[in-house]
């Protein structure tokens, strides 16, 4: 009998310490770490980590039952137990208790349907967010494998690298000249797909000055890894002074430096460019457009020159 | 004549030469075997040419197994990859492809292998059948599921796979982007499969709807069996989409179409809701019969009936029905508007009522029961602990700006490996060792069973709750290298310790089988080893060809318990008995299929068209054969049922 207190102190003993060397290799590994998701430096990012944390609350009402449920009536019910339990075999059904867990489910996903479904129209990538400021407009393109963010009313451009002025809404025009990606800077908000010939949208506030890192969150071909980039959050002084350094930069961007940094490419350096062509989004929104485009975009070609090759087969 | 097959396509890195060369030595060691036993002959009539379900199930699970294995290699690489170094031993392409290959191996010749393989185990035996059918179309399902399953592990040895991810979407997946033959072994595999799941969808279906044994009204059927005809009712519908998506991606691919181009008309949009179409329904067509097989464990295990089996009934039909309305929710983030996000968003919610409710029918079962804690249970309650925490992470995707930020990071992947792992596999794992003494005659070692069971549980946590505290970190999926300074590499290594605690658990599943058939007399059982409640249990062990001599007649919902607990049981008189006879044709028809599919994925034209006139001329011959059945007459069956009676007596 001492034997088996013995063994029960030393399971005891050893639960404990499984529990420590969790916490404490949790700690180690976490710490400093920046958990982007449940640290908004923006309005969006924000109140998504509100709704995902009333998500969890509302979900443990279900959980945390069904736990205390599982393993209390696993052990009261085992069998070999000394106490003396109810066992009814032919017992299958009881109304009440039924209507209880079709019920209390579905009060909860009633509750969580009316926030979910404000907070979409809310929360809608699609919508402006109202503000005094004067908002600062980024088009995004996808490339293989590289951001290229265009500021046309500012004139300049830049590639894997995104200054923004904080306070400011920014709003987001995202499309690719390449396969689909997604466009994702976890801190200031979610993502959104970037896809050729279609333009997506997204809004944000940035509400905190700092480096973000930012991603492609879609699978997108052999240098889809080198897909990062950082987003520059600074004061609006400071965004001002970029833009004027990167307006007096001697590299231009226009359609025909567009088209050689569209050749596939991994692991490119941050750049800024003066923006030659302020329509230039528009133009590689169009290049999807029409049939005839379809097949000049050979991308293991690298002659720029060599465009009439509409007429040839793919295979 | 070779198209664009060529030396090239032999391997070249170390890594791919390696499993290439492992691949073709146990190949022919085993060819090798099978000449030196001289056991050809017994393989083709007794297995290979069977269309006994009992044998086609078995040669299912054995190749799913085999599968499994490999499945798991490729996550080990991908896992040592991101935990060894940011930059890893594998190329990126290389990379790529593994988890592209992983992703389809698991779903499409694991998951999917296991449940066809277990459905024509039970399938006939809980309705008290003798067969399913359509036996020959079985046979031929299942030698389709070969010829897909051939494909994927020859682009090892000649070739390349995708390495689009396992749903391949456009552009990326066209000839733009991806100009080589990896893409087309994905599309082909998977087409030629997924006919082959799509008729073995059919014949369940039909099987349960037309064979059940007299008086086996729909609201006695045993549990399993209805969530394998909610399961079954999604691969007939959800299946065809499937095969129209694949088909006009390969049209792309083939002769210049723009169903899914980026240019020209094209519409890659359409794809990713055609591919969710059939693959969100395709979840519930695994997690479905899992489901049932728990339910089946937890009755049986607590020597109780199921509490509030109407419930679950109407649980697993609003199951059925809502799959088909969620689809939406696998991308959110493409850009639909508010209204039609949040409609998906609702509609993924209240998919989690019924499946909530099946969770607590099952709690309480247990209660005022009697527990044994045998291995299926030990499953069983593993499975309650993950997928309650993975059903959490579900509600929380659900919730469209709440996905904006978890979709494609590593929180998604830790999610729906909690649901197909915790789900699918453990009660794959349950069923396993819950049936395998009905077909065997005798357990599986329980101590074994029980390690297994550890290793895997704390494996998967060890493995997976990592991965969703990097998704929160803004860890997106499928990187094959990352910026060491960003701080990942620490839960990276966790997780590949929680790869090599699961490789440990299947370790332990080997040689808990080859421990359990070597010292089998000493876990000799009876035909109704767990006190069953359902038909299945009702027939001897070893189970005859023909299943039951005397077809039962159902009269209460769990008929074999009623009986035993009454002592009464009515059977019809034994009659003659016509099975089908063994045929090759559906052998034939799946290796044409391999070569449609091996010839449309290299060009080569000829050897394409040999395939269809063979499969074509296979189908004709079978059509115009007649006598595709035997007849066993009731001497016959008299005398192997008193011969079996006889012979249990003894053991």
């Amino acid at each position: 009998m001492s034997g088996r207190i013995m063994n029960r102190k030393v399971k005891l003993g050893l639960i404990v310490l499984l529990a420590v060397a969790i916490i404490g290799l949790a700690f180690v590994l976490l710490r400093g770490a920046n958990v982007a998701v449940l640290n908004p430096a923006g309005t969006i990012a924000d109140q998504e980590r509100t709704l995902i944390i009333i998500a969890v609350l509302l979900g443990l009402v279900v959980v945390i039952p069904v736990f205390i449920m599982l393993f209390t009536i696993a052990w009261k019910y085992r069998e070999g137990s000394k106490k003396k339990v109810r066992y009814e075999p032919n017992w299958g059904n009881n109304h009440v208790i039924e209507a209880v867990w079709w019920g209390i489910p579905c009060i909860i996903i009633g509750i969580l349907g009316v926030i979910m479904w404000k907070a979409t129209s809310d929360l809608d990538p699609f919508k402006p967010i109202d503000s005094s400021v004067k908002p600062v407009k980024v088009q995004v393109v996808a490339l293989q494998w590289k951001w290229l963010f265009l500021y046309p009313d500012q004139h300049v451009a830049s590639l894997n690298m995104l200054p923004l002025p904080v306070n400011t809404p920014v709003n987001f025009e995202i499309t690719s000249d390449a396969p689909m990606n997604s466009f994702w800077i976890p801190n200031l908000s979610g993502q959104i797909y970037a896809m050729s010939g279609m333009s997506t949208k997204l809004h944000i506030v940035a509400d905190r000055t700092g480096d973000y890192k930012g991603s492609s969150a879609n699978i997108s071909g052999e240098g889809f890894a080198d897909m990062a980039f950082s987003a520059h959050v600074t004061s609006k002084q400071d965004f001002d002074s970029w833009v004027r350094s990167a307006s007096h930069s001697l590299e231009v961007m226009d359609t025909m430096s567009y088209q050689v940094l569209a050749q596939p490419s991994k692991a490119n350096v941050p750049k800024t460019y003066r923006l030659g062509q302020d329509d230039l989004y528009d133009t590689i929104l169009m290049k999807y457009m029409t049939p005839e485009t379809q097949n000049k975009k050979q991308p293991s070609s690298t002659n720029m020159q060599g465009m009439d090759m509409s007429n040839k087969e793919m295979n | 004549m070779f198209g664009r097959l060529n030396l090239d396509a032999l391997p070249k890195d170390p890594i791919t030469i390696g499993g290439a060369l492992t691949m073709v030595v146990v190949g022919i060691v085993l060819v090798g075997l099978l000449f030196y036993f001289k056991k050809w002959k017994w393989l083709w009539k007794n297995w290979l040419t069977s269309v006994d379900p009992k044998k086609i199930g078995v040669m299912y699970l054995i190749v799913a197994g085999v599968m499994l294995i490999r499945g798991l290699a490729d996550a080990g690489m991908m896992r040592g990859q991101q935990a060894l170094d940011t930059h890893g031993f594998l190329t990126p392409d290389h990379f790529q492809q593994i988890f592209s290959a992983h992703g389809t191996i698991m779903i499409f010749f694991v998951a999917m292998g296991l449940i066809f393989g277990l459905l024509n185990l039970i399938v006939p035996l809980q309705i008290g059948a003798r067969d399913v059918a359509f036996p020959f179309l079985n046979s031929t399902s299942f030698w389709l599921y070969i010829a897909g399953f051939l494909l994927v592990n020859v682009s090892l040895v000649i070739g390349d796979f995708s390495a689009a991810g396992w749903l391949a979407y456009p552009p990326l997946s066209e000839v733009q982007y991806s100009p080589g033959v990896g893409i087309d072994y994905w599309i082909w595999s998977l087409q030629i499969a997924g006919v082959g799941s799509l008729l073995s969808g059919i014949n369940f279906f039909v099987t349960i709807l037309k064979m059940r044994a007299p008086g086996m009204t729909l609201m006695k059927m045993p549990i399993f069996i209805w969530s394998v005809l909610g399961s079954m009712s999604l691969v007939v519908f959800a299946f065809p989409i499937l095969t129209a998506t694949l088909a006009m991606l390969s049209l792309d691919r083939l002769v210049g179409m723009h169903f899914f181009t980026s240019g020209g008309g094209g519409n890659p949009m359409m794809y990713v809701n055609l591919i969710w179409a059939w693959g969100h329904p395709e979840v519930y067509i695994l997690v479905l019969p899992a489901f049932g097989i728990f339910s089946e464990v937890v009755a049986a295990f607590s020597g109780k009936r199921l509490f509030g089996y109407t419930s679950m009934v109407w649980a697993i039909v609003a199951i059925t029905f809502l799959s088909f309305t969620v689809w939406l929710h696998h991308f959110f983030t493409m850009g639909a508007g508010a209204d039609v996000n949040a409609f998906f968003g609702l509609m993924t919610m209240v998919i989690a009522i019924p499946t909530g409710v099946k969770v607590f029918n099952w709690i309480f079962t247990m209660y005022r029961g009697r527990v044994r804690f045998k291995t299926p249970m030990l499953w069983f309650m593993g499975f309650v602990v993950t997928f309650t925490l993975g059903g959490l992470a579900g509600v929380m995707l659900s919730v469209p700006p709440a996905d904006f930020q978890f979709h494609n990071s590593l929180f998604l992947v830790a999610h729906f490996h909690t649901m197909i792992i915790g789900g699918v596999v453990f009660g794959m794992f349950a069923g396993y060792a819950y049936w395998f003494p009905k077909f065997t005659g005798f357990t599986l070692n329980e101590r074994l069973g029980k390690i297994a069971f550890w290793f895997w549980l704390v494996g998967f946590l060890t493995a997976f709750i990592p991965l969703y505290i990097l998704g929160f970190m803004g860890a997106t999926r499928r990187l094959d290298h990352y910026d060491p300074s960003i701080g990942w590499q620490g839960l990276f290594i966790v997780a590949a310790v929680g790869v090599g605690l699961i490789c440990v658990g299947v370790g332990f599943q080997v040689l808990q089988l080859i421990i359990s058939i070597v010292k089998r007399n000493e876990n000799r059982v009876s035909s109704d080893p767990w006190n069953g409640r359902t038909l299945e249990w009702s027939t001897h062990t070893p189970i005859p060809e023909y299943n039951f001599a005397r077809i039962p007649v159902v009269h209460e919902r769990d008929d074999f318990w009623e009986q035993k607990q009454s002592g009464k049981s009515i059977r019809r008189p034994i009659t003659d008995i016509w099975l089908p006879k063994n045929t090759a044709v559906g052998l034939f028809i799946g290796g044409f299929a391999f070569l449609v599919g091996f010839g449309a994925t290299w060009h080569m034209v000829w050897l394409a068209v040999v395939g269809v006139i063979g499969v074509i001329t296979s189908i004709v011959v079978r059509i115009s054969s007649d006598e595709t059945e035997e007849k066993l007459s009731v001497r016959d069956i008299e005398k192997r049922e008193d011969h079996t009676t006889k012979k249990r007596q003894y053991v």
